[in-house]
């Protein structure tokens, strides 16, 4: 039954509506066939390699570990990924196990518009219709994605209810799902809701901790010490834990958004500040108040203004395995312009929570010492954000 | 050990919802005692959730309505105890899963016992995961109701067969909300359903007028009804009550002229 192997510790599990079941018991079937099936994978391998542009780099940014005079750090570049994050390699799968299921339209859920702007141009590639939820202030801070999204042939519908965030746009895209299901696939942006989703999606991003490992012991002949992404649902940074969860010597860090720190009701660390809960399909921590009313969250960052984790990362919580640490808007601004300056490379901000978290601990530790910081997207979507941040008045 | 069994003992029943605190807990209160008064044979008490995302926008309404008024679980506690000295039918309470996890589903289902709530909905637990609460509930005598949907298909004996309370059949696809045509074929659900259970089974979603009222309770053993409500209290406030009363009786008398109960009651 899909309820044994749905759980992460006591998290995770299906808490939707009965209308779903089957929707989702169909999805996990198709998917566990079409996982060891060669000709599935050889299909995605072609589109993540001719595509997607993988495998994406893993570069050694010496001038910033130069700089910071501790580990040694390498960027893994998922911002070079098509479309600019690694949202592509989730989507691409999702979108290839959806058309083997028959399926002819995708909707999806997008905060920054990442997600969005990814599952738009699969379903361009693959001919499906697609229709994105983005809540109404975001499509206001991310006007130039809400473009690219019908550029790319998508209808995106701006989401009024609730705080007009990304939870809503979820919300949204459930309420959708369950008024239309024969034809319509919901590509799930993170590691969240419902099983089978986290392990999906999971299992859709592990490529990247497939890579890391591999590129560095041809770079290193070894293991990193320290694996470092920002954690909203956690798509990103669970696909860089992946593979290393059973190197016990190898540190998993997951940077949350701390917005004006985890003192304050304007955060969005999950882990920091949640409690354990049931919401969106899951139970997993969440911002909550003492009624179980879901908290209205905040960070600069769209991408990680969510009040919730995914499953795997609260078990890998709980057990002690990962470490969630969080990073205030500021320090990830700092982190955003260091890294332009000194590498010459513009992260996406969510990426700069990690980035600066890396700035925190490098200095501490061995020249011997590895760290791999996942740049899980580009910036140029971040700049006008970022320059009024700074009291300058651009506007996209 | 169902006192829900008692609504479905006089013919038809009509099921009305209603969300606590919208727009305030003596609108609320009523809203209730006219429902009752004209005929309403079970009230579901609607819990507001941040994120309701079982419903559509009118339910959705109530929900931030009742929120934004300063309703919570410990004052709708109260409120039901007060309730309960001169409401006599049946009362269940309907939220969402967070909302009893959160509380405590221990101290949530003790306070139901000791308020007199008969039993509990919660859209987002599926049958898969009903042992999350279901041990609780039977500890406190409280029922846990189960829903049948139109894409449930070969899940619907199982669900039935572990069901109690009543069986709550949703009509349609999609979310809460008036629909001017209901296309599923309910029929051959209920009839999966009679297989199964001896339970009596109620129909809701989309469900506003008497006629669409007694097509569902023709085929069913009733019929559940919450955005209609809603839409008069968005409509009239605390003025909604005196609305809510004719609005109840006409249902009331359109189900009282129903096809004769099903005999298994």
């Amino acid at each position: 039954m899909a309820n044994t192997n749905g759980r992460f510790g006591i998290h995770g599990g299906q808490y939707i509506p009965e209308t779903l079941m089957n929707a989702v018991i169909e999805l996990e079937e198709a998917y566990y066939h079409y996982k060891n099936d060669p000709a599935f994978n050889a299909e995605l391998t072609e589109l993540f390699n001719e595509y997607a542009g993988r495998p994406s780099r893993l570069y050694y940014a010496e001038k910033m570990t130069r700089e910071l005079g501790g580990a040694k750090i390498y960027l893994k570049r998922e911002d070079l990924n098509h479309t600019g994050s690694h949202k592509i390699n989730n989507v691409l799968g999702q979108a290839l196990l959806a058309k083997k299921m028959g399926k002819t339209r995708l909707i999806a859920e997008t905060g920054a518009g990442q997600h969005g702007v990814a599952t738009a141009t699969a379903a361009a590639l693959m001919g499906m219709e697609c229709v994105v939820f983005m809540g109404e202030e975001d499509t206001v801070r991310q006007a130039l994605n809400v473009y690219r999204m019908r550029l790319l042939g998508a209808e995106v519908i701006p989401v009024k209810s609730g705080t007009a965030t990304l939870k809503d746009a979820v919300s949204e895209a459930m309420r959708e799902w369950t008024s239309r299901i024969a034809d319509t696939h919901y590509c799930l942006g993170s590691v969240m809701g419902p099983h089978p989703f986290p392990t999906i999606v999971r299992d859709f991003q592990a490529v990247i901790s497939k890579e890391i490992k591999e590129q560095l012991l041809v770079k290193e002949g070894k293991l990193p010490d320290a694996v470092i992404a920002c954690v909203g649902g956690g798509s990103n940074s669970i696909g860089t834990f992946y593979h290393f969860i059973e190197d016990k010597d190898v540190r998993l860090i997951g940077c949350e958004a701390a917005g004006r720190g985890i003192d304050t009701f304007e955060t969005a660390a999950t882990v920091n500040t949640g409690r354990v809960g049931i919401f969106h399909g899951m139970k997993s921590y969440f911002c909550q108040d003492e009624y179980g009313q879901i908290a209205p969250v905040y960070s600069i960052s769209a991408g990680l203004d969510y009040p919730g984790v995914g499953p795997e990362h609260a078990y890998l919580h709980d057990i002690g395995r990962a470490e969630y640490v969080p990073v205030t808007d500021d320090e990830a601004v700092c982190a955003f312009e260091y890294l332009s300056k000194t590498e010459g490379i513009i992260p996406a901000i969510e990426s700069a929570h990690a980035i600066a978290h890396a700035m925190k601990i490098a200095p501490k530790m061995e020249q011997d010492k590895i760290i791999v910081i996942t740049i899980s997207g580009r910036g140029d979507k971040d700049c006008a954000a970022i320059a009024r941040y700074r009291g300058e008045d651009i506007h996209e | 050990m169902s006192k829900i069994k008692s609504a479905f003992e006089d013919g038809k029943a009509f099921i009305a919802f209603v969300t606590c605190g919208d727009p305030d807990l003596e609108t609320t209160a009523t809203v209730i005692r006219a429902a009752v008064e004209n005929g309403a044979d079970l009230i579901e008490l609607g819990i507001p959730f941040s994120d309701p995302t079982a419903e559509g926008p009118v339910i959705q309404g109530a929900n931030v309505r009742a929120l934004s008024g300063g309703v919570t679980t410990d004052k709708i506690f109260a409120f039901v105890k007060e309730l309960r000295r001169d409401v006599k039918v049946p009362m269940v309470f309907m939220t969402y899963s967070n909302v009893v996890f959160s509380y405590g589903t221990e101290r949530f289902l003790s306070a139901c016992r000791e308020i007199g709530i008969d039993g509990l909905i919660l859209p987002d637990l599926p049958f898969e995961e009903k042992e999350e609460f279901l041990p609780v509930c039977h500890a406190y005598g409280v029922d846990l109701i189960s829903l049948v949907a139109p894409t449930s298909k070969n899940r619907i004996a199982m669900i039935a067969r572990e069901a109690e309370g009543f069986l709550y059949i949703v009509s349609s696809l999609g979310v809460t909300g008036t629909r001017s045509e209901i296309k599923t074929d309910l029929e051959s659900i209920v009839e999966v359903v009679r297989q199964n259970t001896d339970l009596p089974c109620a129909i809701g979603f989309g469900i506003s007028t008497p006629e669409q009222a007694k097509k569902m309770a023709d085929i069913s053993d009733g019929a559940i009804v919450g955005s209609a409500i809603i839409k008069l209290l968005e409509k009239y406030g605390k003025d909604a009550p005196k609305y809510v009363g004719e609005y109840v009786k006409s249902m009331k008398d359109a189900l009282y002229t129903c096809r004769k109960v099903h005999e298994n009651m």
